[in-house]
């Protein structure tokens, strides 16, 4: 009998604590497909966040640090310091790397730090039970913005990908979302560049995963995929944000 | 005999650092410790280490954390505002059981205070300081040659109890110069099993990791790393004593003070008043054996801070409150002089320990 599908051996046997339809899981495959497929389990160090994907540490089957919330990317780049060989990336929510991490993310990317950053952008602090968000839409309603999110008075959404794109260090920068079998595999395809960037010493290569909180948004998980497309990519519009050695391949 | 050099305290925990093993060093300038980072900033990139400016002493502590991590000896230094901002950090190095060198180049405060020494560091630096139940080991250097071996020192501590060593210094010992030999005793590497250094896809992935949801497996670690703490402060306290013997009032300070005091308390032998000193190296762990037995013999204590009175509370539960303690203090970047010192000590002697 032939294997058609298994899971990836970068994933450990742990049953996720992921609520139901929530697209972390999909993401967490996606990063241990391109670790087996880059054959780098034996030389990853991941570095787990702050929020929903606090536990990532218990699922990758890689050696792991858990930083304090938003400073994933300076524990990372203590680490890639410390030695240079290893494979590292961070695994961040939009709270941790938009709001409280603001300075390490920006500044990791100045530096052109060698790491590879995954950053799941689902519009709303997940763990703390649906507060709002950098990432949170205008209008958007959740525990803390219980009338909407009012612009005039809390002010706007972050941008990741177009921020930094202004940052001269950053090398790589792609939004893609999992809501659909098509974007999964172009999601798939951005993270592997990200961690294949490092291997060629590229340097800081962050890819934006457009994600879905069904629990929080209040929604069944079909609507949740369906309201990624109708609300989340025309605000946060998908594709490569900058890559600058394709830049210079032209 | 070996070669002494002329550096700043500063200067002196960097080499010494250096010498020590420890090739990654983050920072971020601060008045008056910023000549370690320059120091570092000259060095490390002449012996393939690491210097790095972060963007704040957060960032700093959290590199230090990723280093620390790996297993490879790493340290950060600063000055009371930015001790602060590293506080959040500690407590995670606490929490995570990492190793790590800390150095507080202590000035005025609260808030950003002034440039200039103080001591006002001193609950922070020994009750904890950022959350949680935890310690750092405080190392308190008297000269510049104890601003470098005790840098040495703490590492060795830090590695060998996987926790935060921290050398608590003033402006003055950062900025003032002495003769330091630099000779380093080279002690035998820790294992660390737990570091990471990638599973070679050979051995169980290891988690450094502070967070435990379970109540009762937190309320195990935090027993553990208190078994360990018990142990450090029956086996690591470190004291100077001076003068004791037939002393009659016993003098208390660290640091710069105890430099200051101990003129004070020759002034004082010179004039035929029985005092002698006990000097705290370690201020976590606090030398609380020494003191008990010289309440047993003398009648009064002085405690001399730069600080509103810190330390003070320590020496009293130390004696369990057997015998008066007086404060002499300055601060805001004030240093007592010995003269002040000294009219404390004679009125002491005075009173023959009854207030």
């Amino acid at each position: 009998m032939s294997v058609v599908f298994e899971k990836p051996h970068a994933l450990t046997d742990a049953v996720l604590h992921y609520c139901p339809g929530c697209t972390h899981g999909i993401i967490h495959r996606l990063v241990a497909e391109v670790i087996d497929e880059l054959g780098i389990e034996g030389d990853t160090i991941a570095v787990a966040s702050v929020g929903c994907s606090v536990m990532a540490y218990n699922y990758f089957n890689v050696d792991c640090v858990q930083a304090a919330h938003g400073r994933a990317p300076a524990v990372a780049t203590g680490v890639k310091r410390s030695d240079p060989s290893k494979i590292v990336f961070t695994y961040q929510g939009d709270g941790d790397l938009a709001a409280i991490g603001t300075a390490e993310t920006v500044h990791s990317a100045a530096r052109r730090e060698n790491i590879t950053v995954i950053f799941v952008n689902n519009a709303i602090y997940g763990m703390t039970g649906g507060q709002m968000a950098p990432t949170t839409l205008p209008g958007q309603v959740t525990q803390t913005s219980p009338y909407g999110r009012d612009v005039e008075k809390v002010g706007y959404p972050v941008k990741v990908c177009e921020l930094l794109s202004n940052v001269d260090g950053a090398a790589y920068l792609e939004r893609v979302a999992v809501n659909n079998v098509q974007n999964v595999k172009k999601a798939k395809k951005a993270i592997k560049k990200a961690f294949q960037n490092q291997i060629e010493g590229k340097g800081f290569s962050l890819v934006e995963v457009v994600s879905t909180c069904p629990t929080n948004w209040g929604m069944t998980p079909q609507k949740a995929l369906e309201w990624v497309d109708e609300k989340m990519i025309p605000y946060y519009p998908l594709g490569v944000y900058k890559d600058i050695y394709a830049e210079e391949e032209k | 005999m070996s070669e002494k050099v002329l550096m700043k305290g500063n200067e002196a925990i960097a080499e010494a650092a250096i010498r020590a093993g420890c090739m990654h060093y983050f920072g971020y300038p601060i008045t008056p410790q910023t000549e370690v980072a320059a120091y570092m900033s000259k060095r490390m990139p002449k012996i393939g280490g690491t210097f790095l400016q972060a963007e704040s002493e957060i960032a700093a502590i959290n590199m230090v954390i990723g280093v620390s991590s790996t297993g490879k000896r790493v340290m950060t230094s600063s000055s009371s505002p930015g001790v602060s901002l590293k506080s959040e950090g500690i407590s995670y190095l606490a929490g995570c059981d990492l190793p790590a060198l800390v150095v507080n180049v202590q000035r005025g405060g609260p808030g950003l205070g002034g440039i200039q020494p103080s001591q006002s560091d001193y609950y922070q630096s020994t009750k904890g300081g950022g959350h949680g139940d935890y310690h750092n080991i405080v190392l308190a250097p008297a000269s510049v040659q104890e601003m470098a071996s005790l840098t040495v020192k703490g590492f060795d501590l830090a590695d060998k109890y996987r926790m935060v060593a921290m050398i608590l210094a003033d402006g003055t010992m950062g900025q003032m110069m002495e003769p330091v030999s630099l000779d380093v005793e080279k002690t035998e590497p820790v294992e660390k099993p737990w570091a990471l250094t990638g599973t070679k896809c050979e051995r169980e992935h290891n988690i450094v990791n502070s967070l435990f949801l379970k109540p009762e497996e937190l309320e195990i670690e935090n027993f553990k790393r208190y078994e360990k703490y018990k142990y450090i402060e029956e086996n690591e306290t470190m004291y100077e004593e001076y003068l004791m013997d037939d002393a009659e009032v016993c003098v208390v300070a660290f640091g710069i003070t105890a430099r200051v005091a101990k003129n004070a308390v020759n002034e004082a032998r010179a004039k035929g008043v029985k005092v002698g000193m006990i000097r705290p190296i370690t201020l976590w762990p606090f030398p609380k054996k020494p003191l008990m037995a010289a309440a047993e013999k003398v009648n009064s204590f002085i405690c001399v801070e730069m600080n509103m009175g810190q330390m003070i509370d320590d020496v009293r539960l130390a004696i369990e409150c057997k015998k008066p303690v007086e404060l002499c203090n300055r601060v805001g970047g004030m240093i007592p002089t010995p003269e002040e010192v000294l009219a404390k000590i004679e009125s002491a002697a005075k009173n023959g320990g009854a207030q």
